[in-house]
Parts: structure tokens; sequence; C-alpha cells
């Protein structure tokens, strides 16, 4: 073994110095350093843009803006709360659906599934989540908007109408289109998406640990409940957070289905907007310099600001998540 | 008594027994419900796209540029649209993406910078692409006083570029050690190990994520609607408004012409099958390689 290195030597000291065998490394780093700190600027740029375009809606309706649910356009009247309104409902009413969806899938996929059914049912799940949005939306249009409008709010009507709080909850005529179909087709489309985060977390965890559980008799719900969950808690959370900033953001799908009103109600059935197809749907008639337009860029401001929490939280959580993991 | 007791106390001990196994019973079952369910939307999805788009697949929908209602007319000029696009997409955000991704695999690392770089590229990723479309709007529609091709484009790169940062960076992290000592020891600068020894030994896992924010970017509709716009005759000019499947659809769908909406849904099943082939090819080509 001595032999090579001793008759390397002398190769080694005819290489190129240290000094020339580095050329065009700091240019290099430098390139790729730029690159790096370009996508900080995107992100600035994004916000400055969002803030800038508005400031014209935020200087002329002040606070009034995040409050006031009037969006008139014959008036100039602007308000963002009909809109913030139909995000967060969408999105909630959306994670109620979602969330256990993705869990029993994910539940499905981890502990239940045959190693060769749980492959392919596992890329069933992600082709799911590739379908581009706008497909979503037709399929949503034309597929569950009958279906809500003949069969789901009929029956809600038959079974809650008489009841006093809930009766207002499925009022209105069964248009098909509103907040509930919105919801239905968000679930739909964020629930991949979950399951592939809390699959990932299920995983994750050290395998001693689930045969552990099975080991002391447990049945393979309770080792997911009282080994399982505790474990993967917080990058759960931070799976079904994601899931919710997705839906809060999500534009093509929910114009479809929404049914474009700017209106603040009880009913789940009734038409409504987000702020997402709000803008989608009004851009066309706001010329470049209105009134109408820097409203939209307020609104995308306001879904700027709480889809970047949403995410940052998410991604915090599952962060610590790992962290946990790795310890 | 004391039989009596023990009698009492495997009694109780069988009836938890039999508590627990309906609950995991109850559980299994809620559990293939909700898998059942996902597959099912997937199934009825694609069930409802073939029913209604098999029907519009022709030649003139490949030769022919969109037209009036009523009018004989295709998409050729949406799908040519998309694919322009599209390349042009990938052609900016993938490079850009890649050297982001070896800045914080072989540069930044742990840094501070690097972190931040990473978490803002994670946004960037999960972000509305709305906002997108409305932030090119304002920097290359409204200066420029048009619409634009170009700006679509961009608007996609923004969208296309984070999934590269991932996968570059996860995939060059995978790299072994030794391999880059042998090139460092050959005296190769380092640039030259990343890009040809690094990049190289990895480039399948690079196009795994070039390959993905393709499928990613040909779907995205909500950016185009504020930057290219859509245009419903054949156009190869950056500078103009372009066409695009995606809006095509869009426009088409809303419509209550027969043979646009029978257009809308056969550019539905196209674009759907693109992104699917795609991901499926690169979710088995993975598969096999991890394996």
């Amino acid at each position: 073994m001595e032999i090579p290195a001793r008759q390397s030597l002398p190769a080694m000291k005819q290489a190129p110095s240290h000094q020339g065998g580095q050329k065009g490394d700091p240019a290099f780093r430098l390139l790729v350093t730029a690159t790096g700190v370009g996508v900080l600027v995107v992100l600035g740029a994004i916000i400055a843009v969002m803030v800038t375009g508005g400031w014209k809606a935020f200087a002329t309706f002040g606070p009034g803006f995040l409050v006031s649910a009037v969006w008139n356009p014959v008036t100039q009247h602007f308000g963002a709360a009909a809109p913030v309104f139909g995000t967060v409902i969408s999105s909630a009413l959306a994670l109620l659906v979602a969330v256990p969806l993705a869990f029993g899938t994910a539940f499905w996929l981890t502990a239940l599934a045959p190693p060769a059914a749980a492959s392919v049912i596992g890329m069933a799940v992600q082709l799911l989540a590739a379908v581009p949005s706008i497909i979503f939306g037709m399929w949503g249009f034309f597929v569950v908007v009958p279906v809500v409008a003949h069969y789901v709010q009929p029956a809600a009507r038959q079974i809650f109408g008489h009841v006093p709080v809930l009766s207002a909850l499925v009022a209105g005529a069964p248009f098909g289109t509103g907040l509930f179909t919105a919801a239905l087709i968000l679930a739909v489309m964020i629930t991949p998406s979950i399951t592939a985060v809390m699959r990932d977390v299920f995983l994750s965890m050290p395998a001693v640990l689930r045969e552990s559980g099975y080991g002391l008799g447990a049945t393979r719900w309770e080792v997911m409940r009282y080994v399982v969950l505790p474990w993967s808690r917080q990058g759960v959370v931070g799976g079904i957070v994601l899931g919710m900033g997705r839906a809060m953001g999500e534009t093509m799908a929910v114009t479809f289905v929404i049914g474009d009103s700017n209106h603040i109600g009880w009913s789940l059935f009734a038409p409504a907007n987000t702020i997402a197809s709000l803008i989608a749907l009004e851009f066309p008639e706001s010329p470049a310099g209105s009134l109408k337009l820097a409203s939209l860029m307020a609104l995308g401001a306001i879904l700027m600001a709480i889809s970047f929490v949403t995410l940052w939280f998410s991604r915090w959580l599952l962060a610590r998540g790992e962290q946990a993991a790795g310890r | 008594m004391k039989a009596n007791n023990t009698l009492m106390r495997a009694d109780r001990s069988a009836s938890l027994l039999w508590r627990r196994h309906m609950c995991d019973k109850l559980a299994t079952a809620m559990s293939w419900l909700g898998m059942l369910i996902v597959v099912f939307m997937l199934g009825s999805i694609l069930w409802t796209l073939f029913k209604n788009g098999l029907a519009g697949m022709s030649v003139h929908l490949f030769t022919m540029s969109m037209a009036a209602p009523g009018q004989p007319g295709g998409l050729a000029n949406a799908i040519m649209g998309s694919i322009i696009q599209t390349g042009l997409a990938i052609l900016i955000g993938a490079p850009a993406g890649l050297m982001t991704g070896i800045y914080l695999a072989e540069y930044g690392t742990t840094s501070r910078m690097a972190r931040i770089v990473r978490f803002v590229s994670d946004m960037l990723l999960s972000a509305p692409s709305i906002l997108i479309g409305l932030f090119i709007y304002m920097m290359l529609v409204v200066p420029f006083g048009h619409f634009s091709g170009l700006s679509g484009a961009v608007a996609l790169a923004i969208l296309a570029m984070p999934i590269v940062v991932r996968t570059t960076e996860d995939m060059l992290r995978l790299v072994p050690v030794a391999m880059r000592e042998a090139g460092i020891a050959l005296g190769a600068p380092k640039w030259r190990v990343i890009l040809f020894i690094c990049v190289r030994a990895v480039r399948a896992g690079i196009m795994t994520g070039v390959l993905l924010a393709i499928a990613r970017v040909a779907g995205e509709t909500a950016p185009l609607l504020f930057t290219s716009l859509g245009n419903s005759e054949w156009s190869l000019d950056l500078g103009r408004p372009m066409a695009s499947l995606p809006v095509a659809i869009y426009q088409y769908a809303g419509s209550a012409y027969q043979d646009w909406m029978q257009q809308a849904w056969t550019g539905a099943l196209l674009v759907t099958l693109g992104v699917l082939i795609i991901n499926i090819v690169v979710r088995v080509g993975t598969r096999g390689g991890r394996s």
C-alpha cells in the first residue's frame, strides 16, 4: 500500500498550484449566491408591488377597507370583508372534510395496506394532487354543482329546515354554487397534499416504536392513536396548516363554483366569493390605474399576508417536527 | 366467592378486549372509506374528462386555431402557446432553480442567509399562483402597456423555480463525500467538482424536478389570466398576447356554445393527460431508481 503513494509523490509536485486549481471559483460562488439572493429579491418585490399597488385603496378607504362588506363598482366603493369572509369560511369547511379523509388515507397507506396496494394507491393520491386546478373547477361545475343543487341542499333543507339555528345555514335557492360546493372542491384538492405530509411523518417514526406497540398487544388503531399520532403531532398539524394555505390561495377551482356574490350571509349554500376568485373574476373589468384595480391589489396584499403567515406557521411546525424526529 | 370474582374479571377483560377490537374494526373501516373516497374522486375526474373529452379528439383540434362559435376551429394556437410559454418558463426557471439549489447545498448550507433563502423558496413553492400573476402584471404588463406571452412565461418561471431548487438541493445532498474528494484530489476547482461531478451524478434526480416543474406550470391558469391574457389567433410573437390551453379552457368552459364546450373538455383532457403522464413517468422512474 505504501508503494503507490510514494510513486505519486513526484506527480503531486508537478500538479498545478493550489491557486491555479481554484480558477473560476470565486466567480461561480458569486453567481450561485447572487441567484440565491435573487429569490429573496423576488419575494421582496412581490410584497412591495402588492402593497404599493393596493395603497390607493388603503388610502381611500382607510382601515374601513378591512371591515366594509360593500363591493360596488358603480359607486366606486370597495371593501374586503366579504371576500375575506368567503376565503376563511370556505377554507375552514374544506379542512373539516379534508382532514378526516387525509388522516384515514394516510392511516390506510401506512398501517393497513398491503405493500403493493400502498404503492399503487399512493401513486393515485399523488396524481390527484397533480391534476391542474382548472380541471377541478370544471369537474366541480359540471359534476358536483348539479349534485349539490338537486340532492344535497334539498336534503339538508328537509332535515334542518325547521331547526331554529341550522335552518339559516341551509337557506336560499338551490343554485348548487356557493361556499359549501367550493369547500367540497377545495377539500378534494388539498386532501392529497395533507395525506402526503401525514404519510411521510408517520413513516419517519422509527419502526421500533411501532413494533413495541404491537408487541404489547395493541391493535393497529391503538398504535396509531397512542404511539404514532402523539409522536408525529407537529408534523400532522404542519401538514394541515399547509393544506389550509393551499385552500385559501386556490383560484381557478373556486372561481367556477363559488357563485360570484359579494355578500356575507349565514347560508352555506348561498353564492359568495373568495379573495382569489374575486380577483380572477373582476380583473378583466379593472383598467390599470383604477380604484377597483387598486382594491383588487389590496385584496391580493391581504391574501398574501394571510397565506404567508399560514405557510410560515406550517413550515415552522414541520421543521420542529423534524427536529423532534432527529433527536 | 373467589371463583366468582375471577369469572367477573375475566368477563370484564373479555368485554374490554371486545371493545378494543370493535374500535380497531371501526377505525379500519373508516380508513378504508377515506381511501376509497379519495380514489373515487380521482376516478370521477378522469371518467368525466374521458366521457366528455374523447368525442372532440380530431385532427382539426391540433391543426386549426380557435374560432368563433359555429365556425370550424381547434386549439392549435393554444397548444402551441402553452408549449412556448411552458418551455420558456423552464428555460428561465430551471437554471435559476439549479443555481439556487447549488448555493443552498454547496455554499450556503446552514448559514443564516441560506436558511432564509431556503425558507423563502419554500414560501414561493406554496404561494398562491394568482399573486404571482398580479405581481408580473404590475411589473411587465403595466409598464409596457400590453399583455404579452413573455410576461406569462416569466410568471410561470417564478412558479417553476422553487420546485427545481428543492429537488436540486435534496439531490446534491445525496452525493457521497468520497466522490467530491476524488474530484478535489484530482486538482479540480470546486465549481468543476460541483458541476461536472456532483450535478452530473444526480442529473436524473434533477431532471425529475424539472419534469415536475413542467407538469406544475403547464396546467396553471390563474397567473396567465393577467399576463399572457389569451389570444384567439395563431401568434408566436412573445411581445403580444398569447393563447394557452388552460386559459382557452377557462374561456370556453364558461361559454354557452356547444362546440366551445366540447373543445374545452377535449382541451381539459389533453392537459390532464399530459400532466398525469409526466407525473407517472417521474414517479415510476424514481421508484425504480431508489429500490
